[in-house]
């Protein structure tokens, strides 16, 4: 069985792509390269090989979602609820993603290059040594890392097709209990949840920031210093338990 | 009129997929175009509904309103028939041609019609609008069918417009009534998933009235208000399902209440209130005063929706953003779609695709030198 297999996905039901993928993983195939994609669903869900994948076209739905291992290379546009639940591995995507994207993940690493939308990292969580991490390099919808519960959310709204939007929408870490995100640049705290402290930080003295940044500018080569040029600033949660008394009455 | 005793269920929620596209120039597009967008987002769907509108496939009868009717059976057909030859000047009539496929099974009867009010002020007075106001009296015609005749309902009445729908996946909608061999500017087309409402043929998107066409993913929560407030007009909502509140509003805030689209589409989702009490006077003024006039035409819950008339497409969003909707452009032509996958499906060179703000209308109108347009014009 050969190492690295090439699919040409043009036309293929998601389910044949899927069981076909499957059947090759199960033979030992270790990278594969899906051609001509567009639309279909749930590709490497729930697989818990360390394989690799380049994918080039639109992926559809719950791209990654429950995986935990392989490492996806996207080169176009993402949909909606990328890296859904996904418990480990890395999901690079070199154009736009849609909505709910990292819902409720759990661990491994998601970077968009460009904008992503609404829902991005809600209920993330971590333990231990499962830190869950979101990169997007352009800008972000409402309800950024909302109800969050560990893992690290970065925007730095750099690769951006909207260039009069503000970096983040409105409801940005509401609920938020766990966890951390960083926005390069200003926050405007009318748009944070009320659960929420905000500080300035200097990407330069923060080692998360920094070894984080370094991978994701790596990754869609480009410039680290020009990153690292403006402060961040961090949102944490105030409380660990923000609702600990809305019943307690 | 609904047979109730057939579709009995009383929620009104629904979820599916949808895309169109409109020409800027007013080419016109083969419908194979919109099947290749809709059809690639066939698992959106589950089979109990497909739908599209098409805009610039009458040129031949442009000035008269195209009347799609579909009848359970002969005598709903035979007293639909017989109210328009008694109401209405028909200048042509056919059956709807469609094609036999093995996936459409237990089609209803349909037909078309291509009429105007006959224009004499006896018939204005009988149906009590005013004398001369032809799209009202057209919009009386259409309630009267789909409230009092039973079995019988109108699904389509624009001019060069039409709609085709039905229960069935939405190729195979298309198959069934040769889409393919139409040719539009603007094209939408929908995948239904019902929720809980009645998979039947009227149910099934788009809803239309008049040239007002509307495709919706999501479900309207506020339907019971929106149609008690659509009521008070006169509006009778009959076919099961809350999408069809939609049109009948667009219908009322921008051609009876002469709202620009803008307007009508901050009046169906205003900004939050909290937003308002931001805004400087003069703005926080014109949205309060619109929140309180239109209060009850407010539509909550998610959806994303594309309508269209003869003028242009609108896509928009819920203001949270609980539905999916993607915007893409190639050259004259604006493509919206819930997916990514269906833009690159209905052109594979478009060059510029991003996701609209929640709340926020993305309006396309034709551009203003319409030569194909002003050809053969009366």
């Amino acid at each position: 069985m050969k190492r690295v297999y090439e699919i040409d996905a043009n036309g293929i039901y998601y389910r044949d792509l899927n069981k076909k993928i499957r059947d090759l993983v199960a033979q030992g195939v270790k990278k594969f390269i899906l051609r001509n994609v567009n639309g279909q669903r749930y590709i490497l869900d729930g697989i818990r090989e360390n394989i690799e994948m380049d994918i080039y076209g639109v992926p559809g739905q719950d791209l990654g979602a429950f995986m935990d291992g392989p490492t996806i290379r996207v080169f176009g546009d993402g949909q909606d609820a990328i890296a859904n639940t996904m418990g480990n591995g890395k999901i690079v995507i070199h154009g736009i993603a849609g909505d709910v994207c990292g819902y409720g993940m759990r661990g491994g690493k998601l970077f968009i290059k460009e904008d992503a939308g609404y829902r991005i990292g809600i209920h993330m969580k971590e333990y231990k040594d499962r830190v869950p991490v979101i990169i997007v390099g352009g800008k972000v919808g409402d309800f950024f890392g909302e109800y969050m519960a560990g893992g690290v959310l970065i925007v730095l709204g750099m690769f951006t097709k909207k260039p009069s939007a503000p970096i983040c929408g409105d409801y940005l870490g509401t609920g938020i209990h766990g966890g951390k995100i960083y926005v390069r640049g200003e926050v405007d705290s009318y748009n944070c949840g009320k659960e929420c402290g905000i500080k300035k930080v200097d990407p330069k003295k923060d080692n998360v920031l920094i070894k984080i940044l370094r991978e994701f500018c790596e990754e869609f080569k480009v410039s680290y210093e020009e990153v690292i040029k403006e402060d961040f600033t961090m949102v944490w949660p105030k409380t660990k338990r923000p609702y600990g008394n809305l019943y307690a009455y | 009129m609904v047979n109730r005793q057939k579709y009995n269920d009383p929620k009104d929620i629904s979820n599916c997929g949808l895309c169109g596209f409109i020409n800027k120039d007013k080419k016109l597009v083969s419908g194979e175009i919109i099947i290749k967008g809709i059809a690639i987002q066939h698992d959106r769907g589950n089979g109990l509904g497909g739908g599209f509108a098409a805009y610039g496939i009458y040129p031949e009868f442009k000035d008269y309103y195209a009347l799609h009717l579909m009848c359970d059976n002969d005598l709903a057909m035979k007293n639909a028939e017989e109210f328009l030859n008694a109401n209405l000047m028909i200048k042509h009539s056919e059956p709807i041609p469609t094609r036999k496929t093995k996936a459409i099974i237990s089609a209803p009867k349909l037909k078309r019609f291509f009429v105007k009010p006959r224009g004499n002020s006896d018939d204005y007075d009988r149906v009590g609008v005013e004398n001369g106001a032809d799209d009202d009296y057209i919009v009386k015609i259409i309630m009267h069918i789909n409230e009092k005749i039973v079995g019988a309902y109108i699904f389509s009445s624009g001019k060069n417009m039409g709609a085709f729908k039905g229960v069935g996946f939405p190729e195979d909608i298309a198959e069934f009534f040769r889409l393919d061999e139409y040719k539009g500017y603007i094209w939408t087309a929908h995948n239904r998933f019902p929720t809980n409402t009645p998979g039947w043929w009227g149910g099934a998107h788009p809803f239309t009235l008049l040239d007002w066409s509307i495709v919706h993913n999501g479900e309207i929560s506020s339907y019971g208000i929106n149609k008690r407030y659509l009521e008070m007009f006169g509006y009778k909502c009959t076919l099961l399902t809350d999408t069809e509140v939609v049109a009948y509003l667009l219908d009322l805030l921008i051609r009876k209440h002469k709202l620009p689209v803008k307007i009508a589409c901050m009046a169906l989702a205003s900004p939050f209130w909290k937003n308002i009490d931001r805004m400087d006077d003069e703005e926080r003024n014109a949205y309060t005063a619109l929140r309180m006039v239109y209060g009850s035409a407010l539509l909550n819950g998610p959806f994303a929706i594309l309508f269209a008339n003869n003028e242009g497409l609108v896509g928009m969003n819920d203001r949270v953003k609980l539905r999916p909707l993607v915007v893409g452009t190639y050259d004259n032509t604006v493509y919206m779609a819930s997916e990514i996958s269906s833009l690159i499906e209905m052109n594979p060179k478009i060059d510029n695709i991003w996701a609209p703000k929640a709340g926020e209308p993305v309006i396309v109108n034709f551009n203003k030198s319409e030569k194909t347009v002003i050809r053969g014009k009366k």
